[in-house]
């Protein structure tokens, strides 16, 4: 983004030819990153920005290629959330964030494609087919934001926008060596963010760099009365400085380097807290050790909420409407039958499951404390840390259909990402290694409520001193 | 057998703000279909909804006038159900912690107090309206409803009558009318009312079957409905059978309750805390503001009107039935000091009036200052009070000053004794008879001839001067 | 067994979701393992521990009672699957 930015000024080059060469890439795509492409609007937002940086404005964003997840609304260009359901669905008003990137100037490029209703983390269950991994188009990109994860990794466009719900932002982004930003809960606003689970979501930018982040972070984030949720408070820009990491003690959870963790990214995140190092950070050990529970927590909370969100797709107002037209009970069946997939079913039954009378105390409620406790956890972890690093996910990236048929398996991996979704707290994943077979690894930093400062000041000085976030995959080299 | 009753009410009130509970469209009623709507109030992906505080404002006004304990905490819950009308697929409402509890109404039945608990006040949204077209064997959504806010009010099972459930809610209609928080409207729905009944055999403790009882849309069809459901309870119970625990809706046309066809549907309403909205905390300062500004009550005006102005119970009834009429007799109380005459006029012609020309006491183009000026005339002798009914008549139409009726249409009464005696004289002379039989004892005939001075004056002789000359001139 | 097949069915119904025989099946064993797993949060002693709806301590987001323009007719009517004389519609409800 940055030294795209610098093309314009310093090359003299059009964002009208960024956007060509961009459009072209996306045309020649193989991995499927995207489900909708905006050429007009595309070409439109670049012969505006060309004006402006002609005119000399330096702001960074202008003309910059911008890919969107496909559930964040865009008017007048289709959102359907990689769903049956809403496979015609054309909003007729733009998400609060989307609204930020128009004003200042970026050219959205499209939508990307993405778990069905972001449940997900492989972008394998799309309507459209799986997106591929540009480092091994036989694996996974991870997911649910997989296609603007893989967009960004194979420069099909600059940066893009994600959604996190249990690391929809962050796993993907390790997957495809990318950095991505799971923001504090309530300081990016979710008007607009087609609703998965309301309490966990959260709308994060993902980039090449920690600083393209942080570009991007500066631009959507502020606090919106249109959505309730959002914190009212005088947000500051982040800098785009490396953060003196002399002092700041980096918290290292015992609980994070367990069973499961696969020796490659062990080593690679080991190796990378060893960098913080020796720029000056404290190590501390610390003990979370309610975070063995946040999977179970998680999927009940989640799904609860999305039982709930995803009642409104009933072939009513908009969306898929269901074959059979004579009778109610059967319209709304058959709608909501053919419109969702296995996954979104399973979970949709799963939250129904967890609210329904008799058992609401035994799972929601009781999943709703253990947050609590989790929560606490994490409070009790930042008295002695400014900062908490570990892997973002268990593994690399497996193959493309490996676990499709090992739901709770698939589910267990979210271990790592879950926590700051269930915490509300920030989260960044930065590129930390490879494996033996040339895999990206991510490694995950957290940091107290919006302290994103923190978290994108220590992403900017690692990156300042390694160089995993400048590899490129192989096959855009040809 | 002897039964006690148990009725517990449930009542709707659609409140006065300019905008839905959630999003800042209108609130209007009838308009076209779907006008008043935006992508919050009509589901779509991806947008959220925002409190308006207005709803909190009349939620905790009329909690403070009910005796409510206002909670501090309050947080939303979705009601989860499908429904076309229902655009999420939840409607947003209050479960745990609403917004008031623990309340009470007085009602009177039979001049007895009677105290009703409220259980509980809670916000929420209403629905859609659906208009089922059987032709095409269609139903047809309009939207503009949704979202529009409501307050539940449930009330405790203290109601033992459907007079006493009549009362509750009289009492309970004027009072959101008179906090100036719904219109009360029961025929348009503003003002809904659903029921809870239940029979016992009088002296058990223990409650019987009760059956929910909906679809009763105007006051008549309340009684009608609750009177048919309690036969029909006390009718099963009496032939030894068992009351189902059904919901039951009021058939307006064959006036019977009919159980309404549940469609496999076991109600399971997953209620949960609702997560796109924050808590909204009611400190002591909100409280005291709208606490402030919280209107007389009517039934603490009824009892200042009786104490104050010494009117009877009746009157103090009639004239606090709404607050405007209440406020016009206080402006003309205040420039002139009586209460039982003024009150008479209001009761008679004023409330008439409007009666009949569905005007609203503020448009009504008799002011006080106007009534209060016509009945200075009248004590003072210059009009009757028969003329008077005349001149307030005029100055309904017209809006012209008593005065000036008077001066224009020559209506001042007639007080010179002179006039008076040479109009009696003439009438003597022309009704022989009648004067023979009043003098035989007949003392009745008194009537037959004020009312022929009255006819021959236009009704502006003075009354009591008219019959004081007859009488004498008759003993001549 | 957590959760039994007729469950599976009753809770389908009450999502408006119909299972096909394979799908029955297949989410009568996935949701027993997935609850079975959900039975470690037992262990946790929750005694007394609120529990958590949102995670930032905020409070009283409130609007203003002040009317805004609504969306244009078309707007809401644009992406409805049918209409007739601006209403939506569906198949009559059943009375």
């Amino acid at each position: 983004m940055l030294d795209i930015a610098r093309r314009f000024r310093v090359d003299n080059i059009s964002p009208l030819d960024i956007t060509e060469e961009i459009l072209q890439g996306i045309k020649q795509d193989p991995l499927n990153a995207y489900i909708t492409v905006d050429e007009t609007g595309a070409r439109n937002a670049a012969k505006e920005a060309e004006e402006e940086i002609r005119q000399g404005s330096d702001n960074l964003l202008l003309g910059v290629p911008v890919a969107i997840k496909d559930n964040i609304c865009t008017k007048g260009v289709s959102t359907t959330c990689a769903s049956n359901i809403l496979s015609n669905f054309v909003p007729t008003y733009d998400a609060h964030v989307v609204e930020k990137l128009k004003n200042s100037g970026v050219v959205i490029v499209g939508k990307t494609n993405m778990d069905e209703f972001a449940m997900g983390s492989t972008t394998t269950t799309s309507k459209i087919g799986p997106t591929k991994n540009p480092w091994d188009i036989t694996k996974t990109p991870g997911g649910s934001s997989g296609g603007s994860a893989a967009a960004v990794a194979a420069d099909l466009c600059a940066a893009s926008l994600g959604s996190d719900t249990g690391g929809s932002i962050r796993q993907p982004a390790s997957f495809c060596g990318i950095t991505g930003l799971k923001p504090t809960y309530g300081s990016v606003s979710r008007f607009g963010l087609v609703a998965f689970a309301s309490s966990l979501d959260q709308i994060g930018p993902m980039a090449r760099s920690a600083r393209d982040v942080a570009i991007l972070y500066n631009a959507v984030k502020g606090y919106d009365p249109k959505d309730s949720t959002s914190v009212a408070m005088k947000y500051q820009p982040t800098s785009l400085d490396g953060l003196d990491m002399r002092g700041i003690r980096v918290g290292v959870p015992g609980a994070f380097f367990g069973e499961g963790l696969s020796t490659d990214v062990e080593k690679a995140v080991k190796d990378g807290i060893s960098v913080f190092k020796e720029l000056g950070a404290e190590i501390v050990d610390i003990d979370l050790a309610y975070i063995r529970y946040g999977v179970a927590v998680y999927y009940i909370v989640a799904t609860a909420e999305a039982s709930s969100n995803l009642a409104r797709y009933d072939g009513v107002r908009y969306g898929l409407r269901g074959n059979n037209a004579d009778d109610l009970i059967d319209m709304y069946i058959d709608t909501r039958s053919s419109g969702f997939n296995i996954e979104v079913k399973r979970r949709i039954m799963l939250g129904t499951y967890g609210l329904s009378a008799g058992y609401y105390d035994q799972y929601y409620r009781k999943a709703s404390q253990v947050r609590t406790l989790i929560i606490q956890d994490f409070a009790k972890a930042f008295e002695v840390c400014d900062i908490i690093i570990g892997p973002t996910t268990p593994t690399p990236a497996f193959g493309l259909y490996e676990m499709i048929d090992d739901p709770l398996s698939l589910y267990l991996l979210d271990i790592y990402t879950i926590p700051a979704n269930l915490t509300g707290l920030p989260a960044l994943s930065i590129p930390c290694g490879f494996t033996k077979e040339g895999l990206p690894i991510g490694m995950q930093l957290m940091a107290p409520a919006f302290r994103e400062d923190i978290l994108l000041g220590a992403g900017i000085s690692f990156q300042d001193h390694t160089r995993f976030h400048e590899k490129r995959p192989q096959w855009n080299m040809m | 057998m002897e039964y006690d009753v148990i009725i517990g009410l449930e009542v709707h009130a659609q409140l006065l703000t300019e905008t839905k509970i959630f999003c800042s469209c209108s609130t209007i009623f009838g308009d076209k279909p779907n006008t008043n709507t935006c992508p919050v109030c009509i589901g779509m992906p991806g947008v959220l909804p925002v409190l308006n505080k207005k709803v909190v404002d009349f939620g905790i006004k009329l909690g403070l006038a009910t005796n409510c304990h206002i909670s501090k905490t309050n947080i939303f819950a979705r009601k989860n159900y499908f429904y076309p009308d229902l655009p999420k697929g939840y409607q947003i409402t209050q479960y745990e912690n609403p917004l008031c509890e623990h309340g009470f109404l007085d009602i009177n039945v039979d001049n007895t107090v009677k105290r009703i608990g409220i259980t509980r006040i809670h916000m929420e949204e209403d629905a859609g309206k659906l208009i089922h077209d059987l032709k095409s064997h269609r139903s047809l959504i309009d939207f503009n409803r949704a979202g529009v806010p409501l307050l539940e009010i449930v009330s405790e099972p203290d109601i033992r009558s459907t007079a006493e459930a009549y009362s509750y809610l009289m009492e309970l209609r004027q009072l959101l009318v008179y906090l100036e928080i719904c219109d009360g409207n029961m025929e348009q729905g503003s003002f809904r009312c659903d029921a809870n009944v239940s029979v016992r055999p009088k002296g058990s403790v223990s409650f019987g079957i009760r059956t929910e009882l909906k679809n009763m849309n105007s006051f008549r069809h309340v009684q009608r409905a609750l009177d048919y459901e309690i036969n029909r309870h006390i009718g099963i119970i009496e032939s030894g059978g068992n009351v189902l625990p059904e919901t039951m809706l009021w058939d307006a046309v064959s006036n019977t309750t009919q159980p309404m066809r549940t469609k496999e549907e076991s109600h399971d309403y997953r209620y949960f805390p609702e997560p796109d909205l924050i808590p909204v905390v009611v400190d002591d300062a909100w409280i005291e503001e709208i606490e402030k500004r919280l209107p007389e009550l009517p039934r603490d005006k009824r009892a200042r009107f009786v104490n104050v102005y010494g009117l009877p119970e009746y009157d103090a009834e009639v004239l606090t039935q709404s607050r405007s009429v209440a406020d016009y007799f206080e402006q003309c109380v205040s420039l002139l000091n009586s209460p039982k005459e003024i009150s008479n006029w209001i009761m008679t012609e004023v409330l008439r009036v409007l009666k009949e020309g569905s005007e609203d006491i503020k448009t009504l183009k008799v002011t006080p200052e106007m009534l209060v000026s016509m009945i200075r005339l009248i004590n003072d002798g210059t009009i009757s009070g028969k003329i008077a009914k005349d001149i307030f008549e005029e100055m309904a139409t017209t809006g012209r000053s008593p005065e000036l009726i008077v001066k224009e249409k020559g209506l001042v009464q007639i007080t010179d004794e002179d006039i008076l005696k040479d109009i009696v004289r003439e009438i003597i002379e022309n009704n022989p008879k009648e004067v023979d039989v009043y003098k035989k004892g007949k003392v009745q005939l008194l009537g037959f001839f004020v009312g022929q001075v009255m006819n021959a004056t236009k009704g502006k002789a003075n009354p009591r001067l008219t019959n004081k000359i007859i009488r004498e001139m008759l003993k001549q | 067994m957590k959760i039994s097949l007729s469950e599976v069915e009753h809770v389908a119904k009450l999502a408006r979701i119909r299972l096909n025989e394979e799908e029955r099946t297949r989410f009568l064993k996935e949701l027993n393992s997935i609850l079975d797993y959900m039975d470690l949060l037992s262990e946790v002693d929750t005694i007394d521990i609120a529990p958590t709806t949102h995670t930032q301590h905020i409070t009283n987001a409130l609007r203003q009672d002040i009317r805004r323009a609504s969306q244009p007719l078309k707007d809401a009517l644009t992406n409805a699957p049918e209409t007739v004389d601006n209403t939506f519609v569906v198949p009559m409800i059943i009375k």
